[in-house]
């Protein structure tokens, strides 16, 4: 008999990843998550991805949730996840991205291993929702 | 149930263990967050970690919020690595009472630590339960001491009675004070100050920091003993009660005086690290003196029966829920108690009777 009770908490890290200096959205996001309940940690600005990579690792997020409105995300994005192989951080991990990304590269991102992509307009509750339905699974 | 119940190893634990102690980041990752969670088998995990652990030095670090606590341990952190020592932070923020949703912002200042893995910088969150929190911090301390770091750093907002707790795991507090903080200063007197080993007037480029810098000085000898020199003897004759602090720190590191630390008032200004290298010489001579005078040894025990009395008060409680349980539930218990057909007292003196009874037949 364990004698005490499991306090689980959702661990997000809201990343912001190269020269992009908009982070409205990421504080938005880190707001509803928090108020959802969740422990969010966030990067803050100008995150190169070994930076992402450490602070998720670390961090042992269950989520890591990249924004990205530069239009890079096809470097940036697979360098983080590369990261996170290396690690062996990567299974355990759901990764999003959050931002402007045209269709075709969603397709090639989601390829890669980015769970989902969000774009703009899309209803809070809908990437919470996400989250809890999604969240890897874990010893 | 039982002891060696809830400290067996498990194989996939016994694994992570391994794991962790051959220098695997994502392993102790992997552990602090089973300590956070009190994930099952998390007790074993700690339980083989502990002779592991011993060989950091934990420093503790508190401050009202706006002190510059992350800025400075980001600095301090960068400093260790620059002599050579690896370097675990462990950054406490409140949660919020309602959701239980927290933003873990520490880790934005951690500026000149990046891409350095022996840097590990872990955030923490309250997560509710009364005393958990110093628990789950002492835990997370000694899962990055048995992985080796050279300096663990316990961060957060001395707020409350949770937070000194927090940093009470911590062989040396300092405690952060911005200028000008004159009511700070006032609020600190109650709690936070009784803590402080090193008392760091931050930001002490602004105006007012000499102000309190002067008030702190104060304060911390007047917290001394007004007995104090009567009946040390040492200097033949009784050293009068001045505000000499070179000297008198002096005579901490010397070891040839009494077992007291008079605690050192530094200045700091984070952004710049300026202050940084004399704080870790205080420190370092902080170390040293709990070595040297005997202290550690009564620390650790102190530390250690307060870890044992949490453990063993929060599993006596556990089984007291689960008789509880069993006898339909604290709803049901209560509503008898509201239909008059029994009282508090008597309840719980018949809940806890058969544990009392094990007491009792063990001990004749």
């Amino acid at each position: 008999m364990s004698a005490e009770q499991e306090t689980r908490a959702v661990r997000c890290l809201v990343a912001k990843v190269g020269l992009d200096g908009h982070d409205r959205g990421a504080h938005v996001i880190a707001r509803a998550f928090r108020d959802a309940g969740f422990e969010v940690v966030y990067s803050g600005l100008h995150r190169a991805p070994e930076e992402i990579v450490q602070a998720a690792v670390q961090e042992d997020v269950d989520v890591l949730g990249i924004s990205i409105l530069s239009g890079a995300h096809n470097t940036l994005v697979p360098k983080v996840i590369e990261g996170l192989k290396e690690y062996d951080a990567f299974e355990d991990t759901l990764v999003l991205v959050g931002g402007i990304i045209p269709d075709d590269d969603e397709t090639e991102l989601k390829e890669l291993g980015v769970a989902e992509v969000f774009g703009p307009g899309t209803p809070m509750e809908e990437t919470i929702e996400f989250i809890r339905n999604n969240l890897p699974e874990r010893a | 149930m039982g002891g060696t119940d809830a400290t067996a190893l498990g194989d996939g634990d016994a694994e992570l263990v391994e794991d962790l102690l051959a220098g695997s980041h994502r392993a102790l990752a992997r552990v602090i967050t089973r300590i956070e969670n009190r994930a099952a088998g998390y007790r074993g995990i700690v339980a083989a970690l502990h002779e592991h652990t011993g060989d950091a030095d934990v420093i503790g670090i508190t401050g009202a919020p706006g002190a510059g606590k992350s800025t400075l341990v980001d600095k301090l952190a960068a400093a260790y690595r620059d002599r050579g020592d690896t370097v675990g932070v462990v950054a406490v923020d409140p949660s919020s009472p309602y959701t239980g949703g927290a933003v873990l912002g520490d880790r934005i200042r951690m500026a000149s630590n990046v891409g350095d893995m022996d840097v590990f910088f872990r955030s923490m969150s309250a997560r509710g339960q009364l005393g958990g929190l110093s628990m789950a911090t002492a835990d997370a301390v000694k899962a990055l001491d048995a992985f080796g770091k050279d300096v663990v750093i316990i961060e957060t907002v001395g707020a409350g009675q949770n937070e000194v707790d927090v940093v009470r795991t911590a062989d040396t507090v300092a405690v952060l004070v911005q200028p000008g903080s004159g009511d700070d200063v006032q609020t600190l007197k109650a709690g936070i100050l009784e803590i402080g080993d090193v008392f760091v007037v931050n930001k002490a480029d602004m105006d007012g920091a000499e102000r309190t810098l002067a008030e702190l000085e104060e304060m911390v000898h007047r917290r001394e003993s007004p007995t104090k020199g009567l009946d040390g003897g040492h200097h033949g004759f009784e050293v009068p009660d001045h505000p000499d602090d070179e000297e008198r720190q002096d005579d901490g590191d010397g070891g040839d005086d009494e077992t007291t630390w008079t605690p050192a008032v530094l200045r700091t200004v984070a952004n710049t690290g300026e202050g940084v290298p004399e704080l870790i010489e205080t420190f370092d001579a902080h170390a040293i003196h709990l070595r040297e005078s005997g202290a550690i040894e009564s620390a650790e025990r102190r530390r250690y029966a307060e870890e044992i009395r949490t453990l063993v008060r929060s599993d006596v409680g556990a089984l007291a829920t689960a008789e509880i349980e069993r006898r339909g539930g604290i709803d049901a218990l209560a509503d008898s108690v509201r239909r008059r057909e029994t009282d508090p007292y008597s309840l719980a003196a018949e809940i806890v009777e058969p544990i009392a009874e094990c007491v009792d037949r063990d001990a004749t």
